[in-house]
């Protein structure tokens, strides 16, 4: 009994020493894969514009369609200006939600089984990952940001309001993109990923404040509302770019936000190496 | 045997293989697998579909726990001390492991950061590893764009950065034509001479491993079935080629393994490199 208990403390005392060499691995193996991710990203520019139609569609459509209708506007005199922040964060979730397609897709080629036989650490692998999916919701809101200003929809264009939404966009994008390979792992083909994908990304959408404030939904869909991470991440970023608060407070949007990205990473590097068998 | 020399013979045989069972649920994938390859040896692991080959090498490569057993790689436990093995490998699966969005030369670059070159070197071993695989014409070509032999090639220089202290290839010429299978052999032939690289590679070519390893093991059901020198094992079973040692050892059972997804997989795996 006694043997396993000292080989444990040990296990731990050696974990501490090693931790700065851990987090160099961890460092490193998440600039490797980020830097591959951008590298991609490069050789496909055309892919960030075809995913900034659908926003501006919604931005331009929707948004139009209903500009004057204050309800929806939530205390902003222009639904598309409201709608803004929404649209960014909803482009970039259905990035994030797909991306585990891309994690399949590497298993059935067996880029996963060499990743996973490389020194990366696999939080590392995750982040870098998921960086990927945060580096391209970051063009797209460039691309948002540019037309929104050529537009003249009025949100508040100060330095911290603009850097701070991005900042909540990246790390929300992030954990979506962790949260899709958990689900990589668990559903292992492409075709049953699809449906899972649809299922997951569409109300995560409408069940967030996303398009509409929280104070005209139901009072049970408000309650799922208040649960879901989105909601947090659109209000913050609603919060910087607009200054509408609708009563939540800024601190605790970035702490749930990045709580969840602290567990859906953890939970995927956990999971991650069961998609590979 | 103490265990100072049995530490020994570890640091001595780079891949060291005891008893080794593999079981998922009911099946027993390996069923008790004993060898070892020494240092700077061209190791052949054959056998037909579902003799277990593959799942031997993601034990190794630290893939896959073993149930029962143990395995040393470059005098590292694949169980305990997986870090060091992980970083004292190179790993080239069977399934095409190079990313298509990027070009040959961000592949090798990638590869590099992945298994930790310091970064001082890395554009030297980088070099090195384009010439040792003959890489120089399609560097700046996207890897989607590369023909089967290319995409070996470039596979076996990504798994040559970190210069590993042994090298694992997952049936390396499978969906290849012959010139390319011939190039890339050709490659590994240099490799070894030149470097003195320990090579364990699994295959079904009979003629290949023939030419090819130093030692050969065949596999069947989970088992080694036999065990040589080419040479040996020709003399053994008293025929004159190993096809036909290949057909004794594995009692005919040449095609039996293969579940939907691997043949659906593997098909795939023949059109992308064709």
């Amino acid at each position: 009994m006694s043997a396993p208990a000292a080989d444990v403390r040990a296990g731990s005392l050696d974990g501490l020493r090693l931790l700065p060499a851990r987090a160099a691995r961890l460092r490193d193996g998440t600039v490797a894969m980020g830097w591959a991710e951008l590298r991609k990203l490069r050789h496909d520019h055309l892919d960030i514009f075809t995913r900034s139609v659908q926003p501006l569609l919604w931005l331009f459509v929707f948004g139009t369609a209903l500009r004057h209708n204050h309800a929806l506007a939530g205390g902003s005199s222009d639904y598309r200006a409201y709608l803004a922040p929404g649209v960014m964060a909803q482009a970039a979730l259905f990035v994030a939600i797909f991306f585990g397609l891309g994690v399949i897709w590497e298993r059935d080629v067996g880029q996963l089984q060499r990743l996973l036989a490389t020194p990366l650490p696999r939080l590392g692998i995750v982040l870098g990952k998921a960086s990927g999916a945060a580096i391209r919701a970051l063009a797209q809101a460039i691309v948002l940001f540019v037309v929104i200003a050529i537009a003249g929809i009025g949100i508040r264009w100060t330095v911290w309001g603009v850097v701070g939404a991005v900042v909540l966009l990246l790390l929300g994008t992030a954990a979506f993109a962790c949260l899709s390979m958990i689900l990589a792992a668990l559903v292992r083909t492409r075709e049953r990923f699809m449906g899972i994908g649809q299922l997951v990304v569409m109300p995560l959408f409408f069940a967030s404040s996303a398009l509409y404030p929280l104070a005209i939904m139901p009072a049970w869909l408000r309650t799922i509302a208040h649960a879901n991470p989105l909601s947090y991440e659109v209000h913050g970023m609603r919060d910087l770019m607009l200054g509408i608060t609708a009563g939540g407070t800024l601190w605790l949007d970035f702490t749930v936000v990045a709580g969840f990205l602290v567990v859906t990473a953890l939970v995927a590097a956990k999971t991650y190496p069961r998609a590979i068998l | 045997m103490t265990a100072l020399a049995r530490a020994e013979e570890r640091a001595e045989r780079l891949v060291l293989v005891d008893g080794l069972v593999v079981r998922f649920g009911e099946v027993e994938a390996v069923a008790g697998v004993s060898f070892d390859v020494g240092g700077g040896e061209v190791f052949g692991l054959l056998g037909p579909n579902g003799a277990g080959k593959t799942t031997t090498i993601r034990v190794l490569t630290t893939l896959l726990r073993p149930t029962e057993g143990s395995a040393f790689v470059a005098g590292h436990d694949v169980v305990r001390e997986g870090l060091a093995v992980r970083q004292a490998i190179g790993y080239v699966p069977q399934a095409i492991s190079i990313d298509g969005a990027l070009t040959a030369y961000e592949n090798l670059e990638f590869y590099g950061r992945a298994t930790g070159v310091p970064r001082r070197e890395r554009r030297g071993r980088i070099e090195e590893a384009v010439e040792a695989m003959q890489l120089e014409s399609f560097l700046d070509r996207l890897g989607r764009t590369l023909s089967g032999g290319m995409l070996r090639r470039l596979e076996i220089a990504t798994a040559l950065l970190k210069q590993p202290a042994v090298l694992f290839l997952d049936e390396p010429t499978v969906g290849l034509d012959p010139t390319a299978r011939r190039l890339v052999w050709e490659r590994l032939e240099a490799l070894r001479e030149q470097a003195g690289t320990t090579i364990l590679v699994t295959t079904h070519q009979m003629e290949e491993a023939e030419r090819q390893c130093d030692r050969i093991a065949i596999m069947a059901l989970g088992r080694i079935a036999a065990e040589g020198s080419p040479a040996e094992l020709r003399a053994r079973f008293g025929v004159p080629v190993l096809e036909d040692v290949f057909t004794e050892a594995t009692g005919g059972r040449l095609d039996e393994g293969g579940s939907f997804r691997d043949v659906r997989a593997s098909r795939r795996r023949s059109r992308r490199l064709a």
